[in-house]
This record gives structure tokens, sequence and C-alpha cells, in this order.
């Protein structure tokens, strides 16, 4: 750390953060606006949450010199890193958040137009195109002095994050999370991971000159549990009737618990959005105005048609109150424990629904359904996620033999706006809507 | 006596039912939708009416379905036609478990439950080879009316082998054919195989339940049901105008909700 940086660093973070974000409030205060037909108000929690992100992606930029920066991939345990001080950063979010703005396509044909095949997963294009470019909706990124990253959401990442080793000159720290085959719960691969982790710690004290803080790396462990556990209860609130929030608030809310875990501000943040949503619970006041069933999400989002697809949805009186993909950062980090650091971290990262067999996932799938009392399931087909999208058929199958639940899939991806079609969706969707109706 | 329609504006063409009281067929028309959906739902609709020699006043509701559905204005209600589709193959024959409707622009395998209510249904509506526009494509490539296609492909006495799995790949294999003197009747039977095949493995998606009916234009090429029977192992049936299930389906909603 050098002084100046870290004064600067400082100044932005007390001073200039706050303003910049006063700053973009100005000309938004609109006056009341007339009720939604389709939807409750909105949250009050969400103004919080944009400032949290804005925040986030605006402080970035000073923090080169004043701390280490690392891009890391939104399943790799990011506890390890926060007693070395890392800004962290994931370009799988930044990659939604193009995504959303629907300048994924455009990044992504960046990528396309350096040789990156369009089959490859748009995360990964629109990234690498940002790399190429320094394009971004953002305004900057911060150059990483480090990569962190671990296959147990897919093998892409392993390449992706090569690549960016490569153009950087920087080091690239993999954690390998052996596919989950079966439900053995100990044995050598957890043994393997914890070694791994052990390597790992090493490796961080060579790079930082700084040695690891066991205690401060238990207190990131707790804080970690502690918020996963409130994104939990967040979720949970959807098992009311009406739910409070959808699956499409969710997928918004879910930026802290993804790129702040192991912070305070993402503890915080989920203490408020909860009191919010159990009061709203608690006063029967549902998220869209007519709940007339309740839908299940299967795979990652459609970023750039967020807001069509909740209002399509909405207008139907279609519910989605419960998403594997949520649900991924409430289901395995419950198991992370302060006395047994290692081996709950290497337990509760390879334990994640995409580092699973089939078997596992529809277990879960059929316990969300009965919990959330799920009426119908949407399959997404993610052009991008293969490790996600493969044996969603089957899935479908068995979950209409055993439950009786009808799904519909549509195929379209996470953040390439170009891979979608817009009517053939919109039939599909209708269709699976009669069909529910009638049922 | 009351009257209902049903109008199904599809990509390649628009049709129309009227249906009396009863769910009988009084005036049907068949039009190509062209550039103005919104004009072909009328002219449909207008010679559905002449047929059947009614007023427009007569009909007390109509339901627009197909890829048009949002553009026939006076259409009290817009149902998927996939629910038309199913309602009005299990209409004509009841005892029908999955539907198989390959149009113009797309096809869909539909599994039907009593009533005719959708149970599951799996389309393919991102891939012209496996629809009504690869036969369109071929049968201008090799010359043939679209009409005769089935007719020949049933006089082949072998069959090509067509192994490209899009519509502009498979037409240069079939100009490469034709260039080697490829008995035409052969490369017809291949590319109704090819077609099939697409077919089959939807599907196999969703799986075959009871009597397979098939609707929708392709249903009129005798050679593409002879291979589809053939290749799922049972009949497949095909109703005597299979292009307007879809209308007579949305005409039946229109019947039974009033609209």
């Amino acid at each position: 750390m050098t002084f100046l940086p870290a004064i600067r660093y400082r100044f932005m973070k007390d001073i200039g953060a706050p303003a910049a974000m006063r700053f973009a409030k100005i000309g938004k205060k609109r006056s009341a606006r007339p009720p939604d037909p389709l939807f409750a108000p909105p949250l009050a929690a969400t103004r919080r949450l944009k400032e949290l992100i804005g925040r986030h992606y605006f402080l970035s930029r000073y923090a080169p010199g004043a701390m280490p920066v690392a891009w890391v991939t939104s399943g790799a345990p990011v506890e390890i890193l926060r007693p070395f001080g890392y800004y962290t950063l994931y370009p799988e979010n930044h990659s939604a958040l193009c995504g959303a703005q629907k300048v994924g396509g455009r990044l992504c044909a960046h990528a396309e137009e350096h040789g990156y095949s369009p089959d490859l997963c748009s995360y990964a294009r629109i990234d690498l195109g940002h790399a190429l470019t320094g394009n971004t909706p953002v305004g900057r990124l911060p150059r990483p002095d480090l990569l962190f990253a671990s296959n147990n959401i897919c093998q892409t990442v392993l390449y992706w994050y090569k690549i960016l080793a490569a153009r950087y000159d920087i080091p690239l720290i993999l954690f390998d999370t052996p596919y989950r085959f079966g439900d053995a719960e100990d044995g050598p691969d957890l043994e393997y991971m914890v070694g791994q982790m052990e390597a790992i710690i090493l490796q961080l004290e060579g790079i930082s000159g700084r040695s690891f803080d066991r205690e401060a790396f238990s207190r990131t462990i707790d804080l970690a549990k502690e918020t996963s556990l409130l994104w939990g209860r967040v979720l949970a609130t959807m098992k009311t009737r009406p739910a409070p929030m959808t699956i499409f608030d969710a997928f918004a809310h879910m930026l802290p618990i993804v790129s702040l875990r192991g912070l305070e501000s993402a503890r915080g943040y989920y203490r408020l959005l909860l009191e919010e949503l159990e009061e709203r619970a608690e006063r029967g006041i549902g998220a869209i105005r007519e709940e007339r069933k309740r839908l299940m999400w299967d795979n990652i989002a459609i970023w750039p048609r967020m807001r069509e697809h909740a209002n399509l949805f909405a207008s139907h009186g279609m519910a989605f109150v419960t998403a594997t993909y949520t649900n991924a950062w409430a289901e395995t980090t419950p198991l992370l424990d302060p006395g047994r650091p290692l081996e709950s971290l290497a337990k509760a990262y390879s334990c994640v629904i995409l580092n699973h067999h089939l078997e596992h996932r529809l277990n879960l799938m059929e316990r969300l359904i009965r919990e959330y009392r799920v009426d119908g399931l949407v399959i997404h087909s993610a052009r991008s996620c293969k490790p996600y999208s493969v044996g969603q058929y089957d899935i479908k199958r068995l979950l209409l033999e055993r439950l009786s639940i009808p799904s519909v899939v549509i195929e379209a991806d996470i953040a390439d706006e170009r891979a979608y079609a817009e009517e053939q969706t919109r039939t599909r969707l209708e269709a699976f809507f009669e069909a529910l109706e009638n049922a | 006596m009351h009257y209902a329609a049903g109008i199904d504006v599809g990509s390649l063409s628009t049709e129309a039912v009227i249906l009396d009281s009863e769910a009988r067929i009084v005036g049907e028309s068949i039009l190509e939708t062209g550039f103005h959906s919104t004009r072909a739902a009328e002219k449909a609709f207008e010679a559905a009416l002449a047929q059947a020699g009614l007023p427009a006043e007569a009909i007390e509701a109509a339901v627009a379905t197909g890829y048009g559905r949002i553009s026939v204005p006076f259409a009290a209600k817009r149902i998927t036609e996939i629910s038309c589709h199913a309602l009005g193959a299990w209409r004509l024959f009841p005892d029908t478990g999955t539907v198989i409707d390959i149009g113009g622009q797309d096809s869909k395998v539909i599994q039907v439950g009593t009533g005719g209510r959708v149970l599951d249904f799996t389309m393919n509506d991102k891939c012209a080879a496996g629809t009504g526009r690869f036969l369109d494509v071929m049968a201008a490539k090799l010359e043939v009316p679209l009409g005769d296609l089935g007719r020949l492909s049933l006089e082949a006495r072998g069959e090509a082998t067509i192994s490209s799995v899009c519509t502009v790949f498979a037409e240069s294999e079939v100009v490469s054919l034709v260039a080697r003197n490829h008995p035409r009747e052969e490369i017809i039977r291949g590319i109704h195989r090819s077609i099939v095949h697409r077919v089959v493995s939807m599907v196999k998606v969703v799986g075959v339940q009871g009597q397979v009916t098939m609707t929708g234009g392709v249903a009129l090429n005798q050679g593409v049901v002879a291979l589809l029977s053939e290749e799922l192992g049972r009949p497949v049936r095909v109703p005597a105008e299979p292009r307007t299930v879809g209308a007579f389906g949305a005409a039946l909603h229109a019947l039974k909700n009033g609209a």
C-alpha cells in the first residue's frame, strides 16, 4: 500500500462516494406516482441496494494502490481473501449488469471479433470484451492484481481466468472442487480441498507479504455465515401467500450475497431487507397485486429481459416464489463453521448444486416445490450455461411424473440479448399459462 | 342460432372457421397471410362468412390464435395455437393423446389430456429444418409443386441421404444431388426423412401417448405422414383438412367460453 492512493481511497470512501450517491439522486425525486396496477409499491430497501451497488463500483476505481484488487468467480471461497484486505470484484456480476443494461451483445461481439466462439458463455465473452476494449457501463473497472477462481460452477471459468491471467500478467489462484457423484460426506475429496486451501493461504502470504490473520478469517466466516442465513430468511419470506417479493426482485437483491459476502455491508443490507419483507408478509402485502399461481424458476436469470418478464408474469397473476439460482447462496453456506473454517469452507463450496449429481438437484427442487407451494416450473435453457442447462428435459419429465408439476422450457441466454426470440418465447409462456389455468 | 369464429393467423397462411352452436363447421377459409396480418385476418373471416352465408353480426364470439393473434382487432380473446390445436384435434379424434403440428414456420408436439387440455408441449421455433418452410424451399429447388412432393416420394424406390440439419445447407446438398442426376423421387424421400427425424426427436422429448394426430399444412404431404408413422411405429391420423385445426380449436374456445 502506498501513502497517496490510500489517502485518496479513504477520502472517496468517506466523502466522495456519499457525495456521488447524493448527486445521482438529484432530479430523481419524482412526485408520488399513481399506484402500479400490477405491483405493490417498490420496496424501500431497493434504494439502499442501488446505493450499495453504485458505491461498490464507484469506490473500486480508487482501490488500486490503496489496496490489492482481486477478480473472483461467484463460486470461489472469497472468505479466504478477506483477511488480506482485497477489494473484490465479480466479473460475472459485472456481466449480468451489462446484460441487464442490454449492452451485453455489444461486448460479446468485441470478444467474437477477437476469435472467441459465440458458443462460449456470455459472461465470459462480456468480460473478455471488456478486457479487450475497456468498455463498461459502470465507467471503469480497476485492473486486477489477483484472480481467484473455483470450478464448482463450471469449467469455463478456468480457461476464462487463465486468459485474464495472461492478459494482465498476474497470479491466478484456482480452487478445484471434485464433482460430487454421490452424497458421501467426508473422505479424500475433502482432504484434497483442505490441502488446497492451506496451499492457497501460503500463496497469498507470499503474494501479499503479510501473514494470515486466523482470527480475522474466523470473524469473516462467521459474518459470511450469518449473512447467508439472512439471505435464506429473505428468500423464505416468499413462502407466505401472497409472497412479499418475487424472484425477479430476488435476482436484483442477490448482488450483496454474491459480491459482498463476508463484508459488514452485506449483512447490514439483508437485515434491513428482511425486516421490510417480514413486515409486508405480516400485513399480507403481495409483490404482485393478484397472485393466482406460484412458480419456480430454474437456471440463471435472463438479465436483459427482467423487466418485460416481470410485467408479463405479473399481468397473468403468476408469481415466481422460488428459484434454484437464488437459493444457491442460501443452500450450503449455513454449513460454514468458524470452529472448523477450512473444512467447512470446502464443504460449503463443493456442495453447490452445479457441482452435484442430478438426483441431488431433483431432490432440492422437489423440496422447494413443496415448501413454497409451487404450481408450475419455468425452465430457462440458457445458451451460455451448459452445466445448468444439461439435464433440464429429464428434470422436467421427472418432476411431472413425481409431483405432477407442469413446466415449460424457454430458450434464451443469461446476458447476450441477441439470443432471444421475443414472439416465440411469449407464445411458449402464454401456452403454459393457459395450461396452468385449465389444470 | 349462435355462431362462433376462430381465426388462426400463421406466418404463412391465415385460416378462419365458423361454427354453429352444435360445433359444426359452417364456413372455413384459407388464405396467404402476406405482409398485412390484420387484413389477412379480415379477409379470411369475410371469406368464411361468405361460405356460411352469414353476416358478421351473426358471430357472437371470435377467438384469434397463431403468431398474428394480437393483430385481429375483432377477436375478443387471444389464445395460443398450442391450446387451439390440442382442443381442435381432440374434438376431431377424442382418443388423441399426442398432437404433432408442423406449420409453416414452427413445429410442435403436444400431449393432450381429457377434454383437449394441454398436458405438456415442446416446440421447434429456432430452426426451419423441421418445418413446412423446409419443404417449401426444397420444392422450389426441385421445381416440383409443393402439393406433388408427397405423391412423388411414395413412388421412390430408394432414398437419398440428406445429412445437413440446416435448411440452407441442405439446399446445397440437394443441388449437388440434382447435379449428379440422382432420381428426383429419391431426393424428395430423403428430404422427408430429414424433416421427420427432426420431428421424431421432438416427439421423444415429451413422449408419445395415446393416438397420434397430425395437424398443420405439412400433414397434407402423405410422404411425410407415412415416414412419420414408420419412425414412430404407430399410425398417424390426419383430419380431412389439417390446416384449419388451429382455427377450429379457436372457434371451439369461442363457443365454449363465449370468448
